[in-house]
């Protein structure tokens, strides 16, 4: 689905990305963790498009991105779930989910319709509070307005920017148990999380992302028992196992 | 005071007050897509103004204004696309000194173009002394146009902003940039198309004005200030409250006549701007916790 190669970029004479490799198969939850500052949302911006690349190819169901303008990039089935959730304040949860389907907007408005259903159906507490401004509402269903708004556009990738941020741990469960329920659906997804635990747990790959190269790829579970990980980003020491 | 001579004034000032509201309704568009106060909107109603007394030599009257309009909105456009446009993320206060720069340069082409001259439109019904009684007092029919056509356009505008989908574009565009860009939506169009908008509206309030109060090459500076009080008054970016603003301050205008001398009817609206700067800078309806999370 999207394929990564040899990537580098960043902001002026910086480089924050070092030739960055990494793919997402399609139907497969890809987590990328790392730490502040290692490149996360650096990537995501090249991938959308915000950032131009310097160097390497993004490469989405084979196709070059590298021309596209960001919102051409949303038309290809790119979809990102930006950090800070981002949504429209001042219109309300059902205009914000039609905006999201506006790459759509060709389609009937039965259409439209259904895919709002689908969106209400996945996050209830949305049609509870469809008719309130969309700045009104906490930041758990915040984050799952800018989900459904995502989601709304059908996008091949839905791209994930550490969506457990400043969440309560209820909340945060909830939001990725509706990703394992994304994945059911036939979606993609890539993941950004600082929280390594929670996101390997729903993953079924990942990569381990630091100061701006991938240290460490492999499946969920080899990297959830691996030491590096464990010290560095699950909080545990090494020798308590 | 006589109730004639009492709506004499109210309607004046109503006259006066939706215009001055048409043009800041121009500045909020603007302001809501792009954060910045276009100093050239004044212009854009000057241009409506002079196109079509100069088209209407040889069009009909309907046809000179329309055909007025579209090309000053064209104009909107271009001056977006030439001056703006390909900016990479400028700062608020380079594109405002833009736009200042863009009417000075306007109003100059319009004096080589047009000269010094005082221009109008003729009465769009009768002529100068034709009369209609409204509430005991009698007014020129050119009155009851400018309000009808202005307030069509208010009515018409929220209409598009609340159910048509470059309207709702528009406005997420407004709401949060980044994400609009984020849906698929080209902010960058919605911003020559915000231009457009209020080239447009501007235009067409300065056509039907035209009869009234005359159009000369620098009319727009004028008018700029009134609407820009206007919408400060109201509170940047709400279309509304720019029209309550606008009635406001036309109507305060026009009564301050029985009591001061005519000289000092622009003074008021300026005293007034400076007032509103000082003790409620987020206008009289704006929210202040919003206005407090703006740029500008």
């Amino acid at each position: 689905m999207l394929k990564i190669k040899n990537l580098e970029a960043g902001y002026g004479k910086i480089r924050v990305l070092k030739r960055i490799s990494l793919h997402v198969n399609p139907g497969e939850i890809v987590t990328l963790i790392g730490a502040n500052g290692a490149g996360k949302t650096t990537l995501l911006a090249a991938i959308t498009g915000l950032i131009r690349a310097t160097a390497g190819e993004i490469l989405l169901k084979g196709d070059n991105l590298e021309r596209l303008k960001p919102e051409g990039i949303v038309f290809r089935g790119c979809s990102l779930v930006p950090e800070g959730r981002q949504v429209f304040a001042t219109m309300n949860v059902r205009e914000n989910l039609v905006l999201g389907a506006y790459v759509q907007h060709r389609q009937g408005k039965r259409q439209l319709q259904e895919g709002i259903e689908y969106i209400y159906d996945l996050f209830p507490v949305l049609r509870e509070r469809r008719h309130q401004l969309a700045g009104t509402l906490s930041g758990g269903e915040q984050q799952m307005l800018a989900m459904g708004r995502a989601l709304m556009a059908k996008p091949a990738l839905l791209m994930l920017d550490e969506p457990s941020t400043g969440l309560a741990p209820l909340i945060v469960k909830n939001i990725f148990q509706i990703i394992t329920r994304l994945r059911e659906a036939g979606n993609t997804v890539l993941l950004i999380e600082q929280n390594a635990k929670a996101a390997l747990r729903v993953a079924d790959r990942g990569y381990v992302l630091e100061t701006g190269k991938i240290i460490l790829e492999g499946s969920s579970e080899d990297l959830l028992t691996n030491r590096d990980v464990q010290r560095a980003y699950l909080g545990r020491d090494v020798k308590e196992n | 005071m006589t109730l004639e001579l009492f709506s004499q004034y109210l309607l004046a000032g109503i006259t006066y007050g939706i215009i001055y509201a048409i043009v800041g309704i121009g500045f909020n568009i603007i302001y809501n897509t792009t954060g910045i106060i276009n100093f050239a909107q004044g212009e854009f109603v000057m241009l409506g103004g002079m196109i079509s007394i100069s088209l209407y030599q040889w069009l009909p009257l309907p046809l000179a204004i329309g055909a007025a309009v579209i090309l000053v909105m064209l104009i909107g456009a271009l001056v977006e696309i030439l001056f703006i446009r390909w900016l990479d993320r400028p700062s608020v206060l380079r594109m405002i000194i833009i736009t200042i720069g863009i009417s000075i340069l306007i109003r100059e082409a319009a004096l080589h173009v047009w000269g010094e001259g005082v221009r109008s439109l003729p009465y769009f019904v009768g002529n100068e002394i034709t009369t209609v009684p409204v509430l005991g007092a009698r007014v020129s029919p050119q009155v009851l146009w400018v309000i009808g056509v202005c307030t069509v356009m208010v009515l018409g505008l929220s209409l598009f902003f609340k159910y048509t989908l470059q309207g709702k574009k528009m406005q997420a565009c407004a709401s949060n940039r980044v994400a609009a860009t984020l849906c698929g939506i080209s902010t960058k169009n919605m911003v020559t198309l915000s231009f457009m908008l209020s080239a447009g509206i501007g235009a067409l309030a300065g056509c039907v004005m035209s009869p009234i109060t005359y159009t000369q090459y620098d009319v727009g500076t004028g008018l700029a200030i009134k609407g820009f009080t206007v919408a400060i008054l109201g509170g940047l970016g709400s279309s509304m409250a720019a029209v309550a603003a606008g009635l406001l301050l036309g109507i305060i205008e026009s009564f301050s006549v029985s009591v001061v001398p005519l000289a000092f009817q622009d003074a008021i609206s300026i005293s007034l701007l400076l007032a509103i700067l000082f003790l409620r800078p987020h206008g009289l309806f704006g929210n202040k916790d919003a206005a407090d999370l703006k740029e500008f």
